[in-house]
């Protein structure tokens, strides 16, 4: 029979450092009811064997460290070092690339386009998938028509919702261009910065609100239907049943998604703006993800790429963190 | 509850019909520009009803800029990126989770630890590692100091390994097949030992089995993901025979001093959306139930 283990909590002969290192980093991502009653997430019913688990995580392990521990800490390694564009030479500075990243008012100018970008993104995409959750919930007949259509987006790539706006918004040829320019809109996204900002934000919206609009249904409909009835013999209508009880209900999704927002306007909208603006007019669209690149390959200014990169990935960890803080308050609401 | 709403039906019915709108729109531009010659996109106002040149400009996307490869590449690295992070992270959870051996704890960290760096965030290092894959080797040696004896180059740049392995390495997959080998009841791992089945019949009679609706789910976002891929590939192919769909199209998109081919670039983007939202028709259900159990 399987070992029933209760009092090894901590499974492993792991070394000293790395059971320091456990606890805490524990207690911030996982504190979900499946991790606290199971041993560190081990069956039950287990197998006490090493050779075979050791194979099977190998190959997953092996791709790791070449593509990811090797370049991350990498990553770490070059942001403190300056290397001349043909890689040449390198030398130790110190933290001298951040002080001059800093320092460079271009970097301000595209974290400030990056914050823009993403609230911009963030606050449109939220509320259009609101309003349309709320709508698909209240209907009674249409439902699955009407999800098969909002959800064509996911499929989409990011690069190509950019390009069709980008040809629906052109100021030659695009339809939509010429209506607003028939309205007295001097529209042109290649010369004014701020229409070149609003075209990326609405491609990266369209191609995102799918997300947010399938987490809404699915988070409204696990909203208990014994407390909507009792709202209703209250008095309460559909509109004030979603303000005042569906809504508050669904706040950890909502948070959860608003993070996830900052995650995709932060790093997976590097496609629409290289497909269509290239961070274009005069760095209006030049997000911080897209400056990486400039300058990691095209400038090959690799120290301060480096430096953006670190930058990137603390901004990445912190919200790696809300997301799964949140992912676990989001199934205990659930439940 | 029986409400007789007929306003607010009527305003939610027009809502959802205006976020069709907005979806669709694009997508039939797409189409009907797709479908016009160059004189027909030049005038003004364009047209708004499909034209006759649709397979014409097929033809010429598929022979001029070489999209048919283009095409095949994508489907190559979806697969492969599918198939690979499918295949390696069934096995890892299996092992975190069914097995108590050294550790276990800290393999689990380290696959963790990946869902907190997207590529994005680790480009150029992520590069050097693909442009050759014994890097560290070299490193390594040129510490110890016999840099001349170990000089190797493995160059992954232009290769399918080199656009499917870097994008294998992440642990959502891990994660999710994890979460849910801990709600299997323990009693069918007791049973199957019982009956005497070693820990690999267990997990392939039985565990993988009864994953089969993740696997599916799973596999669909993975497919997505990969044909929809755009930074890798875009560092990662020099040659223009190796890049996939999706940075063919930003090669096709027009230059301001040239001819303004948008009719050709449509339709090589309604080529290259084509089979994802196949896809994503076809098996919806199964992917929705994948994409809100995943959380990501």
């Amino acid at each position: 029979m399987p070992a029933r283990n209760s009092t090894a909590a901590l499974p492993g002969t792991a070394g000293g450092g790395a059971l320091r290192l456990r606890w805490p980093l524990r207690r911030l991502f996982l504190r979900s009811a499946d991790d606290a009653q199971s041993e560190s997430g081990l069956k039950r019913a287990h197998f006490r064997e090493w050779r075979l688990p050791i194979w099977l995580l190998a190959p997953q392990l092996f791709i790791l460290l070449l593509f990811f521990f090797i370049p991350s800490v990498r990553a770490l390694i070059q942001a403190f070092q300056l290397t001349d564009p043909f890689g040449a030479t390198t030398q130790w500075v110190g933290f001298e690339n951040f002080e001059r990243l800093f320092r460079s008012g271009v970097y301000w100018s595209s974290a400030q386009v990056t914050l823009i970008f993403t609230i911009a993104q963030n606050v449109l995409t939220l509320s259009i998938a609101l309003l349309l959750a709320f709508a698909s919930n209240h209907i009674l007949r249409g439902r699955s028509a009407y999800r098969t259509v909002l959800l064509l987006p996911y499929a989409i790539a990011p690069a190509i919702a950019g390009i069709m706006l980008a040809f629906l918004f052109n100021p030659r040829v695009g339809p939509i261009a010429h209506t607003l320019q028939g309205l007295g809109l001097d529209w042109d996204p290649n010369r004014n910065s701020w229409h070149a900002l609003a075209l990326i934000v609405m491609a990266a919206s369209w191609k995102h609100i799918c997300y947010n609009y399938i987490f809404l249904v699915a988070a409204l409909l696990s909203v208990p239907q014994s407390i909507l009835e009792s709202a209703y013999l209250d008095g309460a209508g559909p509109i004030q049943r979603f303000l005042r009880i569906s809504l508050p209900m669904v706040t950890p999704t909502l948070f959860f998604l608003i993070v996830i927002n900052f995650v995709y306007g932060l790093f997976e909208t590097f496609a629409i703006v290289d497909a269509t603006t290239r961070g274009g007019p005069a760095g209006a669209t030049s997000i911080l993800v897209y400056k990486v690149y400039l300058d990691g390959f095209v400038t090959l200014d690799l120290g301060s790429s480096a430096a953006q990169s670190v930058v990137l990935m603390v901004l990445a960890l912190l919200l790696t963190i809300a997301q799964f803080r949140y992912v676990e308050r989001r199934v205990n609401y659930s439940v | 509850m029986n409400e007789h709403t007929p306003i607010l039906d009527a305003v939610c019915h027009l809502i959802l019909l205006v976020g069709a709108a907005l979806v669709c729109l694009p997508i039939y531009f797409v189409f009907v520009t797709g479908s016009l010659s160059q004189a027909e996109i030049m005038r003004v106002p364009m047209s708004w009803l499909p034209g006759s040149q649709f397979f014409a400009n097929m033809r010429t996307v598929l022979s001029n800029a070489d999209f048919g490869r283009l095409l095949l590449n994508s489907f190559i690295i979806a697969t492969g990126i599918t198939v690979g992070k499918l295949a390696v992270s069934v096995i890892a959870a299996f092992a975190v989770t069914y097995f108590r051996f050294p550790f276990r704890m800290t393999a689990f960290w380290l696959i963790f630890m990946s869902l907190m760096l997207p590529i994005e965030v680790r480009i150029v290092p992520t590069y050097e590692s693909a442009a050759n894959v014994a890097l560290p080797l070299n490193i390594l040696g040129s510490w110890l100091g016999i840099q001349a004896l170990i000089d190797l180059d493995w160059n992954l740049v232009n290769t399918y390994s080199g656009l499917i392995l870097p994008l294998i390495a992440s642990a959502t997959a891990t994660f999710l097949f994890r979460q849910f080998f801990l709600t299997v009841p323990d009693e069918l791992c007791e049973a199957a030992r019982i009956d005497g089945a070693s820990p690999w019949q267990f997990f392939r009679l039985i565990l993988l089995p009864l994953s089969r609706s993740n696997v599916v789910a799973l596999a669909i976002i993975l497919f997505l993901m990969g044909w929809n891929q755009y930074l890798w590939p875009l560092l990662l192919t020099t040659d223009p025979a190796m890049a996939n769909a999706v940075i063919g199209l930003k090669k096709l998109m027009p230059r301001p001093d040239s001819l303004p081919t948008w009719h050709l670039l449509m339709n090589a983007a309604f080529l290259t959306m084509l089979p994802p939202t196949i896809v994503i028709l076809l098996l919806q259900r199964w992917f929705v139930k994948g994409l809100v159990d995943s959380g990501k």
